[in-house]
């Protein structure tokens, strides 16, 4: 049976090409079409979920992360007198201008955090360290945005908000959704740079103490603060990719082409598999004839869609994989982490199944007298 | 002389109400084992209907269909392809041989239907192979086979497992001379010397000689059954 299988496959080398052609297709437009959502969500809230903050307190009406408003920075003594707090410290995150050398302008998101906790600043830096940002006007970009912000080298300078800024060293993989990149630097220049009184802060970030429940202490900052938003990390991630996934253009573009890329991909694979079963129906007719059981025709067929899978997967997953590398490249992150790229594997099989399903319908439905037909 | 297949008033028809079109009536028949019986008629007559339903590959309208004792008219469809694989071996005119597989391989998986394990497969395959002549052209594909060998493979796939009946439909239809005459010989001598029972459906008067009997068929019904006469 196997062989009928296996031989049926690889007997026709152009109609085999056709079948690993068409699930290739699908499954690559799936990895990518999926890996840009994943990157999409990812990069939405990456400054959230690198963060290693427990707690964001703000001002109410926060639409996401990168959209806060100002709020008196005492409240952070406040939010230090609640039990199980271990840190609170100011922090600020808001667009800005950079001028670059030519005189252009880009839109850069400005990080300020307390340099002594290092709560909410960078979690991975090639070029450079924290301690750096004590000096003036510093500032850490990420190496993928050099070119964009017109930094060939540590020490050159530009100016966000017409304040001249330093550049002291670099961060990695901070890729940035909104395409403006993340500028981090002290709370006290981030501050000088948004134009802000040392009195405000966008933010007052929390670092909770071991074993204390976030829940818990987030209503007891609420009861302490009645004016005042207060989101664990992982309510501000989801909030943020939420705003712009569902508020925005962007978002919604991507998710549909997730969803059509799944679609589009499913009835590449059940017309190409549907295609390759009907073309060997006389064949099927003939084997009912001598009297085979329809179980034994699902098997053959079964069989053959579980080989077309695991081909295409093979050169799809390479295929996908290259292109998520050369994404790394570009401001388009595409993600194909493993549970992901193996439940593909899975998708590849089971979509493989599932349009030999329609087809087995047919094969097992033949009026076995075909077999008398000329 | 045994009989193997017993048909009475046979009925089959197709589709309902006014558009209902009868293809066989009345037809009442019997297939001893060890005879070359032969099914002649008109295109459309309902030969090819009537070796369907011998066969259970069709079921029919009415009547009764004995096979070796046992009714299949009104069996349960998923009870034929036991029946198919148990008591029949199939001929047909366009050969219906696998392309993907070898001429054993074709074989093989008649008798792998029929739970042979692998190696007594092999082993059975290359015998019928041999018995038709083919034991040389046993790795060779269809599509480098000759007509008359391509059907002769078709014998030895038909004879795996070694049914009692085979039930041929225009097997020299796609043969010159030489070859449907090889194809009918082997046809015969399964008959005369394994004491098989073979039902031929087919329009070539070649044939004729080596009938025991000669069935004629127009309209759905048996119009003539000539006296058995044995030709050699």
């Amino acid at each position: 049976m196997t062989t009928l299988a296996v031989k049926n496959l690889f007997h026709d080398k152009v109609r085999l090409s056709v079948t690993l052609t068409g699930v290739i297709f699908a499954l690559v437009l799936i990895a990518v079409q999926f890996g840009l959502f994943l990157g999409f969500m990812e990069t939405s809230a990456n400054i959230v979920t690198r963060s290693g903050v427990d707690l964001w307190v703000t001002a109410p009406g926060l639409p996401h992360v990168n959209g806060g408003s100002a709020q008196p920075e005492r409240r952070r003594y406040k939010v230090l007198a609640v039990p199980g707090v271990a840190q609170a410290e100011p922090y600020v995150l808001a667009f800005a201008n950079w001028k670059l050398p030519s005189g252009a302008k880009e839109s850069v998101q400005v990080v300020g955090f307390d340099l002594d906790s290092g709560l909410g600043g960078p979690s991975r830096m090639v070029a450079g360290s924290v301690d750096d940002l004590r000096g003036d006007d510093t500032v850490l970009i990420d190496e993928h945005y050099r070119k964009k912000l017109g930094v060939t080298a540590l020490g050159q300078t530009g100016e966000i908000n017409g304040v001249r800024a330093r550049v002291v060293g670099y961060t990695q993989g901070l890729l940035s959704f909104t395409t403006a990149p993340y500028v981090f630097t002290s709370l006290k220049h981030g501050q000088k740079y948004m134009a802000l009184p040392e009195t405000q802060a966008i933010f007052i970030v929390v670092k909770l103490a071991g074993g204390a429940d976030p829940q818990q202490v987030k209503a007891a900052i609420k009861t302490q603060i009645p004016d005042s938003a207060v989101y664990t990390n992982h309510e501000m991630a989801a909030k943020t990719q939420n705003y712009w996934l569902f508020s925005t253009g962007a978002g919604i573009t991507t998710l549909m082409g997730a969803a059509l890329g799944l679609l589009v991909g499913m009835v590449v694979v059940a017309q190409t598999l549907y295609a390759a079963t009907v073309d060997h129906i006389r064949e099927f007719g003939t084997l009912k004839a001598m009297g085979a059981a329809n179980r034994y025709i699902y098997r053959v067929i079964v069989e053959q869609a579980v080989l077309s899978a695991t081909m295409g997967y093979a050169v799809a997953i390479a295929v996908a994989l290259t292109v998520v590398n050369v994404s790394r490249k570009g401001d388009a992150l595409i993600l194909l982490p493993m549970p992901v790229a193996l439940g593909l594997f899975a998708m590849a099989v089971l979509m493989c199944i599932g349009a030999s399903v329609i087809s087995i319908r047919k094969a097992t439905s033949i009026d076995p007298a075909i077999v008398f037909r000329a | 002389m045994r009989t193997v297949i017993q048909i009475r008033d046979l009925e089959k028809r197709y589709g309902t109400g006014a558009g209902q079109v009868r293809a066989l009536e009345g037809v009442s028949l019997d297939v001893q084992a060890g005879e070359v019986l032969v099914l002649m008629g008109p295109s459309g007559s309902g030969k090819t209907t009537l070796l369907s339903i011998m066969g259970c590959i069709l079921q029919a309208s009415s009547g009764s269909v004995q096979v070796q004792g046992v009714e299949t008219v009104g069996l349960r469809e998923s009870r034929l392809p036991g029946i198919r694989l148990e008591h029949f071996g199939f001929i047909f005119q366009g050969f219906n041989l696998f392309p993907a597989l070898t001429a054993r391989e074709n074989v093989e998986i008649a008798l792998q239907l029929k739970k042979f394990s692998n190696r007594d497969a092999r082993r059975a395959a290359d015998k019928l192979l041999a018995d038709v002549g083919l034991a040389d052209k046993r790795d060779r594909y269809p599509a480098d086979l000759s007509g008359g060998q391509k059907q002769r493979v078709a014998i030895a796939r038909a004879l795996a497992g070694d049914p009692h009946i085979i039930l041929a439909d225009e097997p020299t239809a796609a043969l010159d001379s030489a070859s449907g005459k090889t194809v009918v010989e082997i046809l015969s001598s399964l008959a005369r010397e394994r004491g098989r029972a073979v039902v031929i459906v087919t329009h070539d008067p070649r044939v004729v000689p080596y009938a025991d009997r000669v069935v004629h068929i127009a309209d759905g019904r048996i119009v003539a059954e000539p006296v058995a006469e044995l030709v050699h």
